[in-house]
Order: structure tokens, then sequence, then C-alpha cells
């Protein structure tokens, strides 16, 4: 039961990062975009924990809190970016 | 693994993909920015959070560990990003709306205008947009009551 689980999740969300892909490449303005990456890293974290399962191993665990603090610290730049022209004033 | 422990993992991670695919589809189907804002910040945000709780059943009790906080860490600074993102960006989608209404004075448009023009052959009734032209209605309505 927990493979079957496991193959309609992967199944999910690789389906979510090609819609997510879609606004990326389309999205009328620069913050659908960055909110876009934004997604596209929150749902490859939830790709690595599910691969860290399936597996049975926890080194992915690392890689996921990284993903997450680095796709937060890209994003905030980003936003700060648009907003002052600016990153570090 | 006991069969109830595997059930609820097993639930928890098809309950999540089904959050963070729904996230992805309001975010490529919605019409506005700000309404596209809330499919990704709340449903993909509980989607990840459900698998996060899914991997932390699945890896406490084993041998070596008997809680397994590393996912518990992650859930919790998602969960505080996750709002702080969102708000940075309606922000800064505020401040480019705006900019571009005072640029182009809702005549013609411009090559750094092209997505406002995209909108407005959607939207062929009102030729200045959906908040420049309301904005200026009112403004005019001001100066005739002085």
């Amino acid at each position: 039961m927990l493979n079957a689980a496991l193959e309609i999740a992967f199944v999910l969300i690789a389906a979510a990062q090609a819609l997510n892909l879609y606004r990326l490449l389309r999205g009328p303005d620069l913050c659908d975009r960055i909110l876009a990456l934004d997604t596209l890293g929150i749902s490859a974290i939830a790709l690595l924990v599910l691969f860290g399962i399936r597996s049975a191993s926890t080194a992915y665990f690392e890689a996921a809190l990284l993903l997450a603090l680095l796709g937060f610290v890209g994003t905030v730049a980003l936003c700060k970016f648009l907003l002052r022209g600016d990153i570090i004033e | 693994m006991s069969p109830p422990k595997e059930t609820v993992v097993a639930a928890l991670i098809v309950l999540g993909a089904l959050f963070v695919f729904l996230g992805s589809v309001g975010l490529a189907r919605l019409p506005d920015f700000l309404t596209r804002l809330h499919g990704p910040t709340k449903a993909t945000t509980i989607g990840v959070g459900a698998i996060l709780l899914a991997s932390a059943i699945f890896f406490s009790g084993s041998e070596s560990t008997a809680v397994s906080l590393h996912e518990l860490a992650i859930l919790l600074f998602l969960f505080i990003t996750a709002p702080i993102t969102a708000h940075l960006l309606a922000k800064a989608a505020l401040h480019r709306q705006v900019r571009r209404d005072d640029l182009t004075d809702g005549g013609t448009p411009t090559a750094d205008d092209a997505d406002a023009a995209e909108r407005q052959v959607a939207q062929p009734s009102s030729p200045r947009g959906p908040d420049g032209g309301r904005e200026r209605a009112n403004d005019e309505a001001g100066q005739q009551d002085r």
C-alpha cells in the first residue's frame, strides 16, 4: 500500500512541477515567475522527502532543509530587488 | 512496519501530493496575480507539510531514532517562511502595478507595457484596463465637485 501511495504521489507532484514550469515560462509578470520558481522549489522538497521514504534513507533531510533555506533567501532577494532596485542597501 | 502506521503514512502522502497538485493547478489557471498567489502559498504549503509529517511518522519508532525531528524542523521553517514570501510578493506586485499606471497614463501601450496590452485585449470594453479606468473616473468626479 505504501508503494502504491508513493507512486501516486510521484505522479501528482510531477504534474504539479509541469504546471509550475508552465507558469514560470509563460507568466506575464516578473512576480509570476518568482512565485512559480518558489513553488517549484517547495515541490522539489516534497519530491526529495518522498524519495527518502522510498529508499528508507535519512540522508535526504539535509538536502531538503538546504533547498528550503536557499529557496526562501532567493525569493526574498528577488522581491527586494523588485521593490527597491537593489538587494543590499 | 505495523499496518496501522503504514495506513496513516500512505494516507498522508496521498493527501499531501493532492494538495501540492491543486496548489499548482491554482497557480497555472487562476486569472490574476493576486488570486494566483493563493494557490502556492496555502495549498502547496499544507501539502508539503502533510508529506513531511508522513516522513516523520515513517522514520519514528525504529531502533536508532525514537522520534524523528529533522522533518519537523523543515516543517516549522516552511510554515514560518511561506507567509513572509507571500507578503513580499504581494508588496512587489502592488508596487509594480502602481508604477505601471503612473508611467503609461492609460494611453497608448509602450513596449514596456506588453502584458497590460494583453489584458486590454482580454477585456475590450474597458480601454484603460481594470484599475486605471476606475481610479481616473474617481478623480474626474472629485474635480467636478470642486
